[in-house]
């Protein structure tokens, strides 16, 4: 089982999410997070005082997947997050130790 | 549309009856057929000559009445929600209830202290400084008019309209002082201002003897319609000294502070336009053809200062800002409350356009090089938009618009009477003064009691738990 997290462009985030119901993928987190890599902000004037806010809105997509659906699931990503522009953002995988549903305390890939 | 028009005109045909009906039927009924004497006829005549009089005057003084009722609604709508939003929206989240409340708070002790003393204390005697205390616990104030103030509105009306400046002056001041004083420090503070400044402030520009009354015979005669002394200078003054007294907010300046809801501000804004017709107008004390004037000059500078406050930050900037346009006009809504019921509207205009600018400059360049923290710009606004509308009513103010030195004696300026702008230089500085020198000691004697700013871990905090036990938006996490 691998976690993946996708830190997208909000304006794909619809996008993304019809994509990836399409190809299947039934379960995810998102949250609304602030954050910036190599993309600049923007300065905002309030009765002259300046402020550089630097910490952009982007959409966080979190999702456990079992081994054999990860490559769909990047890939479709992949494919509808990008804009080609700096700031559409990144993936990241890690792995997983375990899954467990709560309703039935399924375990394992069962639990997914 | 036709429809739309044809259900207009039947709604307003039966309004129009609905208005005709009582009139028609208080028409005098016709005479009585031929009296035995001519001395009966004159009588006659007479009796019904002195029943009209009376109705005349009984239908003025509804119009006027109703007008300064209105009125007196609209100034405290400026406070409650007009102010409270407002500032309330230019405050960091978490001190948005205890701009607020320090508001509210104002509505409800300031009017009962009016209704005690305060009302007497501005308006009551005749000397030079500070009133009587004849009308303690409105004694005396009832249904009729008090001519040296108003002569067509019971004075009851007067007394209460009057009550609504008094509540919305002290709150001004919470904008500078917003996000680190203690709420019992403000209750304290504020009340005693009112007393010990507002209060004769107001008695001597409007109270009978007052030294500064230009309408009933002040030694140094002060234009001030509504309130450009009475009101603004005096809360931007004090508002001054408070900011300077309490020091800066943790963390200002290097840390970001930006307004929490411009939403809100943007709401408060508007009512503050739409309000201050009653305070303006509302000061013509009648529904007269000066309360129009009033109503015209206030507009009309409002319009111009938010384009010049726009002006000026589209050229500096490159972009107008929602804040900047509505700063503007509450701006010139400041500078033309002393010169409403005084100039024509395109002096009017010229108010407003400069007052856009000189605040627009006061709140961007003078506050950064000095380094006050005003946090929501009271002085900047209020202290120099009173000053600067004080003296420009001394330049534009026409006796064709208001004789109130007397029919065909020169006003202001325009008039040739130049020397009235020195008068209101002096009833500005000794606003100024009056303000300075009452803040400072009430500072103090308000910090020996109940101290003044909050810790600075309750500050972090916020006002809002930490003086209230509350917050704004119980977001659901």
């Amino acid at each position: 089982m691998m976690k993946l997290e996708a830190i997208i462009q909000p304006s794909r985030f619809e996008s993304v999410k019809d994509a990836l119901r399409e190809a299947g993928i039934e379960g995810m987190t998102v949250t609304e997070v602030r954050g910036h890599g190599r993309q600049k902000g923007h300065t905002e004037v309030y009765r002259g005082r300046e402020y550089t806010v630097d910490l952009l809105p982007k959409i966080k997509l979190e999702m456990v997947l079992p081994d054999k659906l990860v490559t769909t699931v990047v890939d479709t990503i992949l494919k509808t997050a990008k804009t080609g522009k700096i700031g559409d953002g990144k993936i990241f995988l890690s792995r997983v130790d375990e899954a467990i549903r709560i309703r039935n305390d399924e375990r394992g890939e069962n639990a997914l | 549309m036709k429809r739309m028009v044809s259900k207009c005109c039947r709604f307003f045909a039966m309004l129009l009856l609905l208005f005709a009906v009582p009139l028609l039927a208080r028409q005098t009924p016709s005479a009585t057929a031929s009296s035995p004497s001519s001395a009966d006829a004159t009588k006659a005549l007479n009796d019904k000559l002195t029943q009209l009089d009376q109705r005349v005057t009984a239908a003025q003084s509804s119009a006027d009445n109703s007008w300064m009722l209105v009125s007196a609604a609209l100034v405290l709508l400026m406070t409650g929600p007009g102010l409270a939003l407002f500032y309330g929206g230019l405050v960091r989240r978490k001190n948005m209830l205890a701009i607020m409340m320090q508001s509210f708070m104002l509505m409800a002790v300031i009017s009962v202290l009016w209704a005690l003393v305060g009302y007497s204390l501005a308006f009551g005697g005749n000397g030079p400084v500070i009133g009587g205390f004849e009308h303690a616990f409105l004694r005396g104030v009832g249904a009729d008019p008090n001519p040296d103030y108003a002569g067509t509105i019971p004075q009851a009306t007067f007394m209460i309209y009057q009550l609504m400046f008094a509540i919305i002056t002290p709150a001004l001041i919470t904008g500078a002082t917003a996000e680190r004083m203690k709420f019992s420090g403000t209750v304290l503070f504020l009340t005693l201002w009112f007393l010990v400044v507002y209060a004769p402030l107001a008695h001597m520009v409007w109270g009978k003897g007052g030294l500064l009354n230009a309408a009933l015979g002040g030694k140094f005669p002060t234009l001030d319609f509504a309130g450009g002394t009475v009101v603004h200078i005096s809360s931007g003054v004090s508002a001054l000294v408070c900011a300077l007294y309490l020091g800066k907010r943790t963390g200002f300046p290097k840390q970001p502070m930006p307004p929490h809801s411009l939403v809100l501000s943007f709401v408060g804004a508007c009512l503050l336009w739409v309000g201050w017709f009653g305070f303006n107008a509302g000061s013509a004390l009648a529904a007269s053809s000066l309360a129009t004037s009033a109503f015209l000059a206030t507009h009309f500078a409002t319009a111009a200062a938010a384009i010049s406050w726009s002006a000026a930050e589209w050229l500096k900037n490159g972009r107008a800002s929602a804040l900047g346009a509505i700063s503007g006009a509450v701006a010139g809504l400041v500078a033309i409350t002393p010169a409403a019921g005084f100039v024509a509207p395109m002096p009017a205009l010229a108010i407003g356009f400069i007052a856009g600018l000189v605040c627009y400059f006061m709140v961007t360049k003078v506050k950064s090089i000095f380094g006050y923290d005003d946090a929501l710009d009271a002085f900047g606004v209020h202290g120099a938009g009173g000053t600067i509308g004080a003296l420009l009513t001394g330049v534009f103010a026409q006796q064709v618009v208001n004789p109130i030195f007397g029919a065909g004696k020169p006003v202001g300026g325009l008039d040739g009477h130049w020397s009235q702008v020195g008068n209101q230089l002096v009833g500005v500085l000794i606003a100024w003064g009056f303000a300075l020198v009452g803040t400072i000691i009430l500072l103090k004697v308000t910090d020996m009691i109940t101290g003044l700013r909050v810790t600075e871990e309750q500050e972090i905090e916020g006002l809002d738990i930490t003086q209230h036990g509350e917050e704004a938006y119980n977001l659901e996490l």
